[in-house]
């Protein structure tokens, strides 16, 4: 004879899990709308267009182990975090060139660039951005400090910067550095970029 | 099936409210809470207590632990559950008999008699087959007998510990003390093992749960060393336990794709005795081994632990310096070399690993914490670039401390003045040795998580190229300027107690 109490229980149990089940699915049904609205509503990156500005990019040289600064003159797009992709894209492209003085892999890109307010960004890279790169703590710490410096000096107001690698947190770029937190802005710039 | 208490499920049906509108639903909900809350409760009470005893399996195709159970004055297991991972086994009740089939094995058992027939063959336990919930109960000390009938090979059953080997699975544990300073125990083992490690003041305790570790012929063995000196092997409620006392905190590191677990003291001194001779930088290297400079030995009083750490190793082998040397092999070299230089100065020195073994960036800077280092010195190898960086941690400096605590991945602030002292001294020395050598900032653990003064050094080739960094001479130059900027520096750095 099963006792009662574990009768009871199981029954209790039994209804919890097909509630949890509807619960469940109705959860799913709304985060399966959601992705699909918010796929569409995604909006494609304009061609980098518009006014010409000045803007400077800190570009990393291994051999100095430094940063330098640089003008350049780049079309920007309208929007706050457009202008932040390409001005990082445009920083790629320098390190992209055959004879870079800090080369990254061809196929290394920038995902995509959040501008969280107050003061944060998080800049998400590709897969292939931090799988090619070279291993190293100064390479690394270079990489890391140009695109942290270029993007705080071109976009007003950022205080703290998060680098993720394929939407998700990683716990190197190459194996040093410690992108596990939020880099601060003003730190980067006291430790003279390098 | 009807509750006694109102509401719910009642006649059958699910009970509808007795009145309509919100008062009715509010004490319907509440009824419902209030039984889902009750069955919880109950169903927790029945779950099993950490005093419920139990049996460990250890057999070459399953590792499994079973629940014993106390009937009759006698310790009990289920047939049926302890068969079922070995092989094809099937089990039918009926009335006070229960039938079993084991592969090609036929059983049976009466309930309440001691007497069974198993193949054809008569069979009889200490004590009285039980049946419950067509569940067919054994009691324990009859397995040595049993088994062997269903499984047609021997059995080893360590009653009083309830662990049960079935076939030659059985690790084998010898232990091999290296008395040189400081000392290290080596426990090897025959297979690979998985133990949970804990510490505690004068012990580090090893329990093997899962893994059929056997005794190792005494249970207590005592080591002709000052500071590892005893270790004691006990088996109790299916798992094994080996405790290793010593009057200093140990560490344990894995090695020989843990085959091998090596317990060593955590900030012993090294100034008592003669340097060891270093293992070597490199493959095919031999190091030079230069005098101690007397002048530099520093009194006992003034003895500081420096916490050397070797990057990557194991699994994770840092950059490919060449495409068959890798980082944490050149590493290791630099930091056996580096051990050597200090302790030649008058540092204790304790390497957080002294082969190729792995442990997490957290376990690292936990090692160094519980040292109390007076300085952390963590190695790298790159094949870019020239000479030596020297790295503090990219973190902002804090103006007061925060008390005893400390946020982890912060932890270095406070010691970040003293850190880049070091770091200047380094570069000083450097320089000196005409090594080429930059200092900056880097985020790097576990440089931020440690509370001493810490500094990264990575080595990159010199002008003969990668080939330098396995070079003895290119490490010796790089080590003793390392040691001598220690040594200019000792007043700002933690002593030893």
């Amino acid at each position: 004879m099963i006792p009662r109490h574990l009768l009871i229980g199981v029954a209790a149990l039994l209804v919890l899990v097909v509630a949890m089940g509807i619960y469940l699915r109705h959860m799913r049904r709304q985060a399966g709308e959601l992705e699909s609205s918010a796929a569409n509503a995604l909006p494609v990156a304009p061609p980098a267009s518009g006014p010409t500005e000045t803007v400077t990019l800190y570009v990393a040289d291994d051999d100095a182990g430094t940063l330098r600064a640089r003008s350049a003159q780049i079309p920007l797009p309208g929007g706050r975090q457009q202008r932040a992709e390409e001005l990082l894209r445009t920083l790629l492209r320098i390190y992209q060139q055959p004879g870079a003085a800090h080369p990254l892999a061809p196929a290394s890109d920038i995902r995509s660039i959040y501008l969280v307010d107050p003061g944060a960004a998080v800049i998400d890279l590709n897969a292939a951005f931090a799988d090619q790169h070279r291993s190293g703590i100064l390479s690394e710490q270079l990489t890391v400090n140009s695109l942290v410096e270029t993007l705080a000096v071109n976009v007003p107001g950022i205080q703290r910067v998060n680098i993720l690698v394929e939407g998700k947190t990683r716990d190197t770029l190459a194996g040093h550095a410690d992108l596990t937190e939020a880099f601060d802005v003003l730190t980067i710039e006291q430790a003279g970029g390098q | 099936m009807r509750w006694s208490s109102k509401g719910w499920w009642r006649d059958g049906r699910l009970a509808r409210p007795a009145g309509h509108g919100r008062p009715a639903l509010h004490r319907t909900l509440t009824n419902h809470i209030s039984a889902i809350l009750l069955a919880t409760v109950t169903l927790l009470s029945a779950a099993p207590s950490a005093d419920e005893k139990h049996i460990s399996v250890f057999s070459p195709v399953a590792v499994y632990t079973l629940p014993v159970l106390e009937r009759r004055g006698s310790e009990y297991v289920g047939l049926l559950e302890l068969l079922e991972p070995l092989g094809s086994v099937s089990s039918q009740t009926d009335g006070r008999y229960w039938r079993l089939r084991y592969n090609a094995v036929d059983a049976e058992f009466a309930a309440g008699k001691t007497h069974a027939k198993i193949h054809k063959h008569d069979f009889d336990f200490t004590a009285p087959f039980l049946i419950e919930n067509s569940r067919g109960l054994v009691p324990l000390n009859s397995l040595s007998a049993l088994l062997p009938r269903f499984l047609g090979t021997p059995v080893n059953f360590r009653e009083s510990a309830r662990r049960l080997f079935i076939g030659d699975v059985g690790i084998q544990t010898s232990f091999r003390l290296d008395p040189s300073n400081p000392p290290r125990l080596l426990l090897n083992f025959s297979g690979p093992v998985n133990p949970t490690i804990s510490t505690e003041a004068g012990k580090l305790r090893m329990v093997f749960k899962r893994d059929p570790v056997v005794s190792p012929g005494s249970q207590s063995i005592s080591f002709d060393n000052q500071i590892i000196t005893h270790a004691n092997y006990s088996e109790n409620d299916g798992e094994a336990e080996l405790d290793v006392a010593a009057n200093q905190p140990l560490m344990a590191s894995f090695s020989n794709d843990r085959k091998t677990i090596v317990i060593s003291p955590i900030g012993v001194s090294a100034v008592q005795q003669p340097p060891a001779t270093p293992s070597g930088v490199g493959p095919g290297r031999q190091n030079p081994a230069p005098a101690a400079p007397a002048a530099n030995i520093a009194p006992a009083a003034h003895r500081v632990l420096a916490v050397v750490d070797p990057a990557h190793g194991g699994e994770e082998r840092g950059a490919a310096l060449t495409d068959t040397l890798a980082e944490k092999d050149v590493t290791l070299g630099f930091a056996r070399l580096l051990r050597h230089e200090l302790e030649i100065r008058g540092f204790a020195v304790t390497l957080l690993r002294d082969a190729d073994t792995s442990s997490t960036l957290d376990q690292r800077a936990a090692a160094a914490n519980v040292a109390r280092a007076g300085i952390y010195i963590s190695l790298h190898a790159v094949s870019q670039g020239s000479g030596a960086r020297v790295y503090t941690a990219l973190l902002p400096v804090e103006g007061t401390s925060n008390g005893i605590f400390h946020p982890w991945n912060a932890a270095q602030a406070p010691a970040l003045p003293v850190s880049r002292v070091v770091s200047t001294a380094i570069v000083t020395e450097m320089q000196k040795k005409e090594f080429p050598v930059r200092a900056s900032s880097a985020s790097l653990r576990p440089l931020n998580n440690v509370l001493m003064p810490a500094v990264a050094v990575e080595l990159a080739p010199g002008a003969d190229g990668v080939a330098d960094l396995t070079s003895a001479n290119y490490q010796q130059r790089a080590a003793s300027a390392i040691a001598d900027a220690l040594v200019s520096v000792r007043d700002r750095l933690g002593v030893q107690p």
